[in-house]
């Protein structure tokens, strides 16, 4: 039996990986490090102090309501980091999707690999996480393990859609402004560091649409096993909505840019 | 028709459009098995466009286009697992070692490790590489590079080889070694089709070519065939250091063929090279310096296409 041909695009990347994968290990291990002892011990230690404070986050620790939607919230940003300049330096740089264009591979496998390997990664990171989370004893439930695909899951509704805007940039100048006014703000108010909730009420909407917000609530929920079935299945709903219309966008765009 | 004789490339019609311009505008051309196969062509001919049709990643807009009995449209991927590229740019990864491309590569194709493993050394003592399999690419000289290209092309056994311009701006040796390694493909029975506006590499190792010009085929032959066609049998060059060309010109009408005036020279199209130079010194003329050479492919290529730089 043949190889599929999106796992032969898909082995090229793992392959790769391992020029990086020491210092990517390292920061996906040092990362949540950081950030919670910073935010979570630090701050939070400020924050447990306040006694409304704590009624607002759901009568858990700071630390405990940080770690989940931080983890969302790194998902997001590995993969946006996934997306940009390897798929542009497959284009432009080191020309990897040509080369696999000339041999059986198509542009549906070319895109499909390329976007299972970013998955990958963000299984990789949201493991390391999800243990560094353990470590700091912020762990409340068993729902932190289906947090783990939860935050893939937010991972690539970033992913797909920002692949399908990469690939087709004349230069890398857009990535930077994209990080700058798209990712960070997200990062800093889609629930991650303080509930919605505290937004002011005009802002609030805007958050919700976030694919962000979604995945945030969704790994929250689940890692202090407090999910309801539906509000879950809703976010699910709307991340993979994502992901599919990012995929699809990306079929057009890599097809653009790839065949002409 | 039965399989030895159909050609292993068919193309009637073939057109290649885009937005705002025709890249390819209806050629015919056919390729054997076996055959090393010319396109030859100033820059924007043409030739690139018909050689990524061919290649199966780049959708013919109108016309028929075969290869190896199938239609790119359908079957691109299937195709293309029984074709070898050496595309203009290299898609080499230059961070991976030399043996890791040709792994990667191999894998495309679905080759098993171990077929990848016994090729991967008959491919680099090819391409003259073995001392450097366990290096990195990107260090690599151009000529290295490109043999690495050609060696990776190689390793799904491709029954067709497609080098566009394979050896430009390589040193003069590089090329030399490349042309070496692609007699050698040739000499194994495997089809060569390649783009080129180096003269002496079509005259070297094509079978057949056509000269594209402008999107469409010029002329097609064997240089031999082309060159009797479109030019004459030798061309007689004068140079006169110290006198306006147009005037040497005007003395030396009816001597050849055709006489082409140019800023440092004047070019005489004829048979008899040495005949003509003895009629210039009977007409009182004497040239600075004097060349009699035969016509090369050189000569038909800016006949048909024009001595106007094309950018």
């Amino acid at each position: 039996m043949s190889t599929p041909l999106s796992l032969r695009s898909f082995s090229y990347w793992a392959y790769q990986y391992k020029r990086t994968w020491r210092s990517s290990l390292t920061s996906s291990f040092l990362n949540p490090v950081l950030f919670l002892a910073a935010m979570g011990v630090g701050l939070g230690s400020l924050v447990n102090k306040n006694a409304p404070s704590a009624a607002r986050l759901g009568g858990v620790s700071y630390l405990t309501f940080l770690a989940p939607g931080l983890l969302a919230a790194s998902a997001m940003q590995i993969a946006a980091q996934e997306a940009t300049y390897p798929v542009h330096g497959a284009v432009k740089w080191l020309r990897t999707y040509h080369a696999m264009l000339a041999t059986p591979l198509r542009v549906v496998d070319v895109l499909v690999g390329h976007l299972a390997w970013i998955a990958v990664r963000l299984l990789l990171v949201a493991s390391m996480f999800t243990a560094v989370m353990a470590a700091f004893g912020s762990v409340r439930s068993w729902g932190v393990l289906a947090a783990i695909p939860a935050a893939v899951l937010t991972g690539m509704a970033f992913g797909a859609p920002i692949a399908a805007f990469a690939v087709g940039r004349e230069s890398d100048s857009a990535f930077a402004p994209m990080f700058r006014f798209l990712v960070v703000p997200m990062f800093l108010f889609s629930g991650t560091f303080f509930p919605v909730s505290q937004l002011p009420a005009v802002l609030r909407p805007v958050a919700y649409v976030t694919p962000l917000w979604h995945g945030v609530d969704l790994c929250r929920s689940l890692a202090l096993g407090r999910a309801g079935a539906v509000r879950s299945l809703l976010h699910v709903a709307y991340l993979l909505a994502w992901v599919a219309a990012g995929t699809a966008a990306g079929m057009r765009s890599f097809r653009r840019t790839l065949v002409t | 028709m039965t399989p030895d004789v159909a050609p292993l490339i068919y193309a009637r019609g073939l057109t290649k459009r885009f937005t705002d311009f025709v890249a390819v505008d209806g050629v015919d051309f056919e390729v054997a098995r076996g055959e090393a196969f010319g396109f030859l062509g100033p820059n924007g001919a043409g030739k690139s466009s018909t050689m990524r049709m061919i290649g199966c990643v780049s959708p013919v807009t109108s016309g028929t286009l075969r290869i190896l009995g199938m239609d790119p449209a359908a079957d691109g991927a299937r195709i293309r697992a029984r074709l070898g590229v050496v595309p203009q740019d290299d898609t080499l990864d230059l961070e991976l070692t030399v043996r890791e491309n040709l792994l990667i590569y191999g894998r495309y194709f679905d080759l098993p490790r171990r077929v990848i493993r016994e090729r991967t050394e008959q491919l680099l003592a090819f391409a003259n590489l073995s001392e450097r399999g366990d290096d990195r690419v990107e260090p690599l000289s151009g000529g290295m590079k490109r043999r690495l290209t050609i060696a990776r092309s190689l390793i799904n056994e491709p029954e067709v080889l497609l080098l566009d311009e394979p050896t430009t701006g390589l040193d003069p040796q590089a090329r030399h070694v490349l042309w070496d390694r692609l007699y050698r493909l040739k000499a194994d029975g495997v089809t060569l089709v390649l783009t080129t506006h180096y003269m002496d590499e079509a005259e070297q190792l094509c079978d057949r070519l056509v000269v594209m010009d402008k999107g469409r085929i010029a002329a097609c032959g064997s240089p031999r065939q082309l060159i009797e066609e479109h030019a004459t049998r030798e061309v007689l060059e004068l140079r006169f250091d110290r006198a306006d060309n147009a005037v040497i010109a005007e003395k030396l009408t009816g001597l050849a063929g055709r006489t082409e005036v140019l800023p440092d020279r004047l070019l005489l199209y004829t048979d008899d090279g040495d005949r003509a130079l003895a009629e210039v010194g009977a007409r009182g003329l004497e040239p600075d310096s004097v060349l009699v050479r035969r016509s090369t492919l050189e000569d038909v290529f800016l006949r048909l296409t024009g001595r106007t730089l094309v950018d």
